[in-house]
This record gives structure tokens, sequence and C-alpha cells, in this order.
């Protein structure tokens, strides 16, 4: 894989990015007899994804990973709006503003740019067979014939450790793994150029999850397609991305490379995170952050982290740190960045 | 001394013909053991996907019956409780935590009427007033209150803080035994080891045992005192957490042990690397 990351940067002349968000802002804004109230999901947010690239996503449960991904993959609904920024896809030539010109996204779903959501394994149709799952959403993107498709379909089941019987199968018959894996099937069999995939791997156990992010990195380097791929599990994160974002509170802490970030991280946020895995063979007693997540109803002042960052200074709770390149070539959002020691 | 939970030769048979008509199905296959009512513990269960945890959760809660074998709770046969009232205090007394959080709240129910079903239905909480201080002290064990969940429904909350008010949930009746399904595999680590945490002080705390089902070794090895690998329905491995789990004898238990992503970037995506080459 890197070998094949590594010819195409050289080829290329200049990294095209498939996919440019400048400023984003998604809210949630609900009124309650007359109050509004607004969940600042996503709060200013730029970052960029280029072609052949994995580009995770981690963070705290309820930091914002899905309502950033769902903007992304223009599958907001309200309430939750977008209030600045933009996002904009180019699929070779072929580029799409996804709330410019929302027209644009609809005929490159599912050929160009699929979107799995957290939780997916419920998208199968309760009532009816797995079957019908694929031909609904694959069979018109494949230009393939019923036989032929109903052959891929089924080889495609079977790299993903599945009985390609499973496609009789209604859901309620199939356990949580097994459903999950076939979302992922469904999402990856038209092998689209973009990916969007938020925790498809939680559902999994150890070794079919290895197999499953073997295939998801397989499909993605035969197609050089771009992955955002979304997961609190650093470890998967280690195992698959080339770039990591780290989301604290709506916003992003810190970017860079996957191996850099795990090395040196700069942002205390980060530290906490990789300090804070479990591993068999030691025992002793893992701290969790102390205080609570924050609502992002109400998030704090200056630093959104400030509260429970060990580094924490005046000017942190008074002003706001922006993201700036970093010592180790990403971007950061700290005063005090690179001051930390990975614990 | 009865056992509060015991499992005699526990075998559960899904109906063959329609999907996988070659075979019939044995998702559970002679599963034994016993958790004492004297000493509250944390057992975890863990295998790899299909391989019949979940089915067994499912007989635990009376959910499903065993096709054959007995499983009681108490002394009691769960396949043999009859009568409503009968039934409902069973499931005061044994509580689940589901696997996925998105599919154990209706997207079309507000997830307090939730709690103070629960409140309303275990404890007698006729009025408002106990009903809401019920609810509010379950959130505040795990770490929310009501004011922050009040009136809101599931797609309006993360899925960690989905898995918390499940576990809230779960505390309300006052249970003997908590089943808790793939609890955490939907939760950061952070909050993992803040949920993981919790359980063992609900053991040590308010003497609940806890039946914890897991993929995540990392948290089984941290926090259960006992532990039995599955695999296709059976279990092929059993006992002390800290002893199986550091020397594991079955190859399968070695291989799901070593599988275990390390987290650090090249050491794991040389697994996966592997992996590939396996799968390609
Ligand atoms: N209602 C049903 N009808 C037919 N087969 C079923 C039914 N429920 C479960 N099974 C089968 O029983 C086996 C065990 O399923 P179970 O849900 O217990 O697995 P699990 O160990 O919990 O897996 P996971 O880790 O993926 O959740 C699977 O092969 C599944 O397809
Ligand atoms: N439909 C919604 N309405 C209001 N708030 C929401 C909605 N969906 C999510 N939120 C809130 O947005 C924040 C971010 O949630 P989410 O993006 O799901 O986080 P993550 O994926 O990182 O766990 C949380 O505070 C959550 O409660
Ligand atoms: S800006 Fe201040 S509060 Fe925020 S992470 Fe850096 S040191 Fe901590
Ligand atoms: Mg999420
Ligand atoms: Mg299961």
């Amino acid at each position: 894989m890197h070998e094949v990351l590594s010819k195409a940067k050289k080829t290329a002349v200049t990294p095209k990015n498939v996919l440019t968000v400048e400023g984003l802002k998604a809210y949630y804004i609900n009124e309650h007899f007359g109050v509004r109230r607004e969940v600042r999901a996503v709060d200013d947010i730029s970052l960029t994804v280029q072609r052949n690239e994995v580009y995770g996503i981690a963070g705290e449960s309820s930091s914002g990973k899905s309502s950033l991904i769902k903007t992304l993959a223009g599958a907001i609904r309200p309430p939750m709006r977008v209030v600045d920024g933009s996002v904009k896809f180019d699929f070779g030539g072929q580029s799409i503003d996804v709330y410019g010109a929302p027209e644009q996204l609809k005929p490159a779903r599912w050929r160009h740019l699929s979107y799995i959501m957290q939780g997916s394994m419920n998208v199968l149709n309760p009532v009816r067979r797995v079957k019908h799952s694929f031909h609904d959403f694959a069979y018109r993107h494949m230009g393939l014939s019923g036989a032929a498709f109903w052959s891929k379909v089924r080889q495609h089941l079977e790299r993903l450790g599945l009985d390609p019987d499973v496609l009789e199968a209604f859901p309620h018959q199939l356990s949580g793994g097994m459903r999950q894996r076939i979302t992922i099937a469904l999402a990856t069999v038209c092998e689209p150029e973009f990916i969007i995939a938020d925790e498809p791997t939680t559902a999994l156990d150890v070794l079919v999850q290895q197999d499953v992010l073997g295939l998801i990195k397989d499909v993605q380097a035969r197609m050089q397609a771009s992955i955002i791929f979304v997961t609190h599990d650093m470890s998967v994160h280690a195992a698959i991305t080339d770039r990591l974002a780290i989301m604290y509170a709506g916003r992003l802490a810190e970017e860079g490379a996957t191996q850099a970030l795990f090395d040196n991280p700069q942002h205390p946020y980060t530290a906490h995170l990789i300090g804070s895995l479990p591993r068999i063979g030691d025992v002793r007693v893992r701290k969790s952050l102390p205080g609570k997540p924050p609502a992002l109803s109400d998030p704090p002042s200056g630093c959104r982290f400030h509260p429970r960052c060990p580094l924490a200074i005046e000017r942190c709770s008074r002003e706001v740190p922006l993201m700036q390149p970093s010592a180790t070539g990403g971007r950061v959002a700290c005063f005090r960045a690179g001051e930390v020691v990975a614990a | 001394m009865t056992d509060l939970l015991r499992l005699d030769h526990v075998t559960k048979l899904f109906p063959v013909g329609g999907f996988f008509s070659r075979r019939s199905m044995k998702a559970v296959d002679d599963v034994n053991f016993a958790l004492s009512a004297d000493k509250p513990e944390i057992f975890a269960i863990v295998g790899e996907s299909g391989s019949g945890k979940s089915t067994l959760a499912k007989m635990m809660l009376g959910n499903e019956v065993p096709s054959s074998g007995q499983l009681s709770f108490d002394g009691t046969d769960v396949a043999a409780i009859r009568g409503r009232a009968a039934r409902e205090a069973f499931m005061a007394k044994v509580q689940p935590v589901f696997q996925n959080p998105f599919e154990a709240f209706n997207p079309l129910t507000k997830l307090d009427e939730y709690l103070f079903a629960t409140a309303h239905r275990f404890l007698g909480a006729s009025n408002r007033g106990a009903r809401e201080a019920a609810a509010d002290a379950a959130l505040q064990r795990v770490g929310l209150s009501l004011s922050e969940v009040r009136g809101r429904y599931s797609h309006e909350l993360s899925g960690g803080q989905l898995q918390r008010i499940a576990v809230a949930r779960a505390l309300i009746p006052n249970p003997k035994l908590i089943v808790a399904d793939e609890p955490v595999s939907m939760v950061d680590a952070s909050l993992r080891m803040s949920i993981v945490n919790l359980f063992r002080e609900l053991r040590d705390e308010l003497k609940v045992s806890i039946i914890y089902i897991t993929h995540d070794l990392a948290t089984a090895y941290y926090i259960s005192d006992r532990v039995i690998i599955m695999q296709k329905g059976k279990v092929i491995e059993s006992g002390d957490a800290r002893t199986v789990l550091e020397h594991p004898t079955q190859p399968y238990s070695i291989a799901l042990k070593g599988a275990v992503l390390p987290p650090d970037p090249a050491a794991a995506s040389a697994i996966i690397r592997q992996r590939q080459v396996v799968a390609g």
C-alpha cells in the first residue's frame, strides 16, 4: 500500500485534493417553545483529503465525529443545518459542491461516493431478504448482467468471510457482526472512489475486524480510492490510516501523519488518547479524563479542552487557539503545542 | 448454597430451512457454568462473531428458551417461569444492556420515557417525582443527569451517551445480574474505561454480578474475574480471566489474543498488510 502511495505521488504533478472542506459549521438547531437551542457539533473545520489516502478521524464519544462526516457526505437532515463553510469533491474533473449545488451529489452516490453510517447494520430492510438490498442499492450502478452481477456479489461476500447464502437470509437471522460485514459489502461492491465510513468495524471481533480492515485497504489500494475512516479505536487508526485528525468538542485539535501523531503527539488531548489504551499483561488502572465531555450547546470559552487540560494556562480560557502548522509537519490547535510528553 | 445463575448442558438450535439450508444451526452447544450467589463477579464471554454469545445472553434474559439443557436463576428454571408477576420479578433481577445502543432505543420514543417506564414498572414509582428521582439517580451513577437527557431522542445523542443511558436504565430495578452484550463496542477508549470501571464499582458496591460479553480482550482482561472463550457455539476454554488471557492454550484463543491490534502504527499496519495478502 505504501509503495502504491509513493508511486502515485511521483506521477501526479500536484497532489490532488479529492475533498476540500473550508470553515465548515454545522449545527443542530432546535426551537423549543420559542427558545432556540444550538448544538455546535461541527464548528469551523477545514481539511483536505487526497486521492489514494486513508484519512482517520478520532475523538471521544459525542465529540462530533459522526456529525462531521454526515455533513461531508451530504446526509444531514433537519434539525441539522450547515450554517457556514463549504464541502467540495473533485472526482477527476467532475466537481461537486455539496452545499453550493446539492443537485450534483445524487448522481455520484454509490458510484463515486459511498457512506457507511454508524449503526448502519440497521439499514438492511428487516422484512426483506438481504439479496434485495444488494439489488436495490448496487445493481443499477454496476452495469453488469444479472448473472455476472450476482457472481460478483457472491465473490465479494466471500472475501469478507461471509457465506454467500446470507443473501437468502433475513437480517434478524444474522449476528451483529454478520450484518455489519454485509453493510460494508454493500458500500464497497461498486468500488467507489470515495468511501466515508463511521465506526464500520466496531461490532466485529478482532479476527474478523482484521480481515475487514484488510479488505477495505485492498479495495482502496486497487481503486486508489480515498477513505475517511471514523472510529474512536486508536488501534484501528494505527492499522489503517495514513493521516489522522483528532476531534474534540466539535473542533479539530490536531491533524498529522498517523505515525508522527502516535510517536509525537503535539496536543495534550492526543497525548491522553494515546496514553490511555489498555494492553494485555498490564493491569494498571487507567485514568479516564477528569470531568465530563463538554456540552456542545454551551461549550467552554477559549480552548474547549481547557477545563480538562493538564497544561491549561490563564490564556486558554480566554482565547481560541487556531489550527497552526505543527513541529511534526501536521497542524495543531494549542497554545502549548509540543510541550506535551506522551504518557 | 444456591447459585445465582446456573447453566447445565444448555444448547440452542435454530430451525434449518431457508438460509443455510445445508446444515442445522447449533448456535449454542452444551454450555455449562455457574455464578455463585454469595460472591458477585464479572464473568466475561469472549468469542468470534456468530459464536453464540448473544444467543446465550438472550437465554439468560428469558428471551429465548434452550432447545435442551437447563438454565436456572436463583434455583428456578427460567424456562419454567409462568405468570406475569413471577416473570416481572425475574426480569427486575436480571437486566440487559444491549450490543448496539442504536437498536436498543426506538427512535420515536424519548429517552427519559424509557427510564420513567422502567422505574414505574419495576419500582412501582407511581408519581412523576419518584420516577424522576430514580432516573436521575441512575443517570448520575453513569456520569449523566436527567437534565441532559430530558425530552431527547436517541438520534440526538452519540453512541457513547446512549450506552451510558442503557446502563443507567438497567440499574433502576436494583438488579442482581446485569447481562451486558458488547456494552463498550461503540464507545471510545476513555469512556470505555469509565464504563468498565463502573461495572467494577457495581460489583463491589452494589454486589451486582455482571455477564460481560465482549470482543475486546483488553477490557475483559482488565475487569473480569472469570472468562469463557466461545467458538461455534461451544466453550473451548474457561477459567480465571488473567490466567486464560495471559496463557491461552487452545489454537483459537491463541489466535484471538495474537490478533489484538497493537496501538502502534508500524506494527498494526504490518498485521493488516499480512491479512491483505491472505485475503487477496
Ligand atoms: N433467529 C434466528 N434464526 C436463525 N439463526 C439465528 C437466529 N439468531 C441467531 N442465529 C444464528 O446463530 C448464530 C449465533 O448468533 P449470535 O447472534 O448469538 O452471535 P454472536 O456471538 O452474538 O455474534 P456477534 O459477535 O456477531 O454479535 C449465528 O450463526 C446466527 O446467524
Ligand atoms: N439530531 C440531533 N439533534 C441534536 N443534537 C444532536 C443530534 N445528533 C447528534 N447531536 C449532538 O451532537 C453532538 C455530537 O454527536 P456525534 O456527532 O454523534 O458524536 P460522535 O460521533 O463523535 O460520538 C453530541 O452532543 C450529540 O448529542
Ligand atoms: S490551548 Fe491550553 S487548554 Fe487548550 S490544549 Fe493547549 S494548553 Fe490545553
Ligand atoms: Mg458517532
Ligand atoms: Mg452478538
